[in-house]
């Protein structure tokens, strides 16, 4: 039923090369505005950075989880605080260690997984939620005894350059971007997503077959983590360029989760698809306002709006194509005749 | 010794009694649960939904018994909508498919409720006021808000009303029936659609009442979805298919995060009580995944 792909085609090489190319040399060839890097392109790389976390968990190995902005959190004040407090800590390797921390909590928070399922997963996901975010938000030392609530993140330096203005950060995010995702594709073709895929599909009877579930689920809370701490870490660095607890609530985990269903379950490319989607629409929705309608709409509005078609779409998906607009795009592909050879 | 004593009691009755309405709140997704195996995750949306027309409907000035019937047949209709236009479509999918189309519900019915009526936090005067009931602070020395009393009388009015329901009439038999297998149960004659309605309705009626005590309390504002969200770990604890779970887990939270947050909460300051209830639910997870008094759960291969 998923599409899984033995081997890269001809194809996905094409595809991969055209989308490298796009990514580092047209785009900053022929964008020279600083606001199309730093209010569209980055979040969306950093946003489907964590969704690419949320689908290793949601969509492969089959855990309902809604913690992902706790995990972006502890990995973005995990990032500030080894900057801070390690002197000569390169940029990059403070990057993976708040990868590896926000990680750790992954596997605390997914502990419950090996008993429950479900909704009740999602429940004990919360935990983590609200817990990070709170502890963040509590002791001081998080958040370097600041009181104002806002801490303005360092500045990135790599090899001694520093990376400030909109199109130096759009680099730096794409940079990692594209090798975690490369990491990310490997993962779910080799024995790993194998082994996810079998417990989503039925955890019985993967066990019976020798799949650790242990193992296995905790590995794919921990990596997802993973994903969402380094996503978090470069949101804050380079999107918010700053640091405030209350920017990893509830509604972003929920934003997320709705990436990766709307994107299409069990694939990456799903993923950036469903982050595109869900942070361009309200864009265009806010356009719409001002333009057509003159900003006679009041914004509150706009947004209560962009919350119903949200809702409804993942109804309209939920019945029409569980597999997301991945999925829709294929077959939009197949019915033109460019895949012709499947 | 003994004023300490009164002050933890005091702590304990308001944690009780808030609990109730933590409660009423599951109560609905409990109603729900049991006659479909849906887990309606929209529940909290609907307590929104329901106190704020409820509320807007109060400002043009319609008298409070029309607004609450008028509140109520909207309610009705919104559940005729789900179950015509979500559950039906979605029929024998997985449980987790049904979960996630009814989280974008409960979007659904948040932004129509804030897109129809505003996002202004709006007071709501039931006449009971929310300070200590005199007579009770003279006499015993205990200060114990009349809104707590009030909720949990209704709390447990409901209860016993949707317990009685489910187990002595013959509606309440069509239900459980329906809940056990659907399919045989139409095929013997009960008429699902009819079931379907009343749950839902029952469940809007909840709803409303549960927005009620919440937004008397805290102002009808987008934050009661939060406190909505806060009936997930009652339910863990007590289960998903039973009504006296849904009290008792309520009673449960609302009892530990009030003692947690007022005896630890200054050590950290405070805010305990935003995941206490998650964590006491995962504790719960691990010892006794099917709740206090749910149904254990067995999986086939």
């Amino acid at each position: 039923m998923k599409p899984v792909f033995m081997t890269f085609t001809r194809g996905d090489i094409i595809n991969f090369i055209v989308l490298m190319v796009l990514g580092f040399l047209i785009i900053p060839m022929t964008i020279t505005n600083g606001y199309w890097y730093s209010s569209i392109l980055i979040p969306w790389l950093c946003l489907a950075l964590a969704a690419v976390g949320q689908q290793i968990v949601m969509g492969y190995a089959g855990q309902l989880s809604l913690g992902a902005a706790g995990f972006m959190a502890a990995g973005a004040f995990a990032c500030f605080n080894l900057i801070l407090r390690i002197p000569d800590l390169p940029f990059v390797g403070a990057l993976i260690i708040s990868g590896l921390i926000a990680a750790a909590f992954g596997i605390l928070f997914g502990l419950p997984s090996l008993r429950v399922r479900g909704i009740y997963l999602m429940v004990a996901t919360l935990a983590s939620q609200f817990f990070i975010v709170w502890m963040i938000d509590k002791f001081g030392w998080f958040k370097n005894y600041d009181t104002s609530g806002i801490i303005t993140a360092q500045n990135i330096e790599i090899f001694g350059k520093s990376f400030t203005s909109p199109i130096d950060m759009y680099y730096v995010v794409i940079v990692v971007v594209v090798i975690l995702t490369l990491i990310a594709m490997n993962m779910v073709r080799g024995s790993a997503g194998r082994n996810w895929m079998a417990v989503r599909d039925m955890d019985i009877a993967a066990e019976s077959m020798g799949v650790s579930l242990l193992k296995t689920k905790l590995e794919a809370f921990a990596i997802s983590a993973f994903y969402c701490g380094v996503a978090g870490a470069l949101f804050a660095f380079t999107y918010l360029k700053s640091l405030e607890p209350v920017a990893f609530d509830i509604k972003l985990s929920f934003k997320i989760m709705f990436m990766v269903i709307l994107g299409g379950l069990g694939t990456i490319n799903g993923a950036f698809i469903g982050a595109a989607f869900i942070l361009l629409f309200p864009v265009v929705l806010n356009f719409i306002g001002n333009t057509v309608f003159h900003g006679s709409i009041d914004a509150t509005i706009i947004s209560s709006i962009e919350q119903v078609v949200f809702g409804a779409l993942m109804i309209i998906f939920m019945i029409y194509e569980p597999l997301g607009m991945a999925k829709l795009w294929e077959s939009i592909k197949s019915k033109i005749g460019f895949n012709k050879k499947k | 010794m003994i004023s300490e004593l009164l002050f933890f009691m005091e702590v304990l009755v308001a944690g009780l009694l808030s609990g109730t309405m933590y409660s009423l709140v599951a109560l609905g997704f409990v109603l729900i649960y049991k006659a479909s195996s849906t887990f309606n995750f929209a529940q909290g949306a609907m307590v929104f939904f329901a106190v704020l027309s409820f509320v807007g409907l109060m400002e043009f000035g319609i008298p409070f018994s029309v607004a609450f019937v008028l509140t109520i047949f909207l309610m009705i209709a919104v559940g005729l909508a789900t179950e015509r236009l979500v559950l039906r479509p979605l029929m024998n999918q997985s449980e987790d498919t049904l979960l996630m189309a009814t989280i974008g519900l409960g979007f659904v019915l948040e932004g129509l409720a804030q897109a129809v009526w505003g996002v202004e936090v709006r007071r709501l005067d039931l006449g009971i006021k929310d300070s200590p009931i005199p007579w009770i602070a003279d006499n015993l020395q205990l200060f114990i808000s009349a809104l707590d009393v009030t909720a949990g009388l209704v709390a447990t009015t409901m209860i016993i009303g949707l317990t009685l329901l489910f187990k002595y009439t013959k509606i309440g038999l069509g239900l459980r029936s329906v809940a056990d297998d659907a399919g045989a149960a139409s095929s013997i004659g009960i008429p699902l659609k009819h079931i379907m309605l009343l749950v839902w309705s029952a469940a809007g009626v909840v709803a409303l009442v549960a927005g009620m005590m919440w937004g008397a309390r805290a102002g009808v504002q987008f934050a009661l979805i939060d406190l909505a969200l806060k009936a997930l770990p009652v339910l863990i604890i007590g289960g998903f298919s039973s009504i006296p779970g849904a009290i008792i887990g309520g009673l449960l939270i609302g009892a530990v995060e009030k003692i947690l947050e007022v005896y630890i909460g200054p050590y950290f300051g405070g805010g305990i009580e935003g995941w206490a209830p998650y964590v006491l639910a995962i504790f719960f997870l691990l010892y006794r995944p099917e709740g206090l008094f749910g149904e254990k759960i067995i999986r086939r291969v």
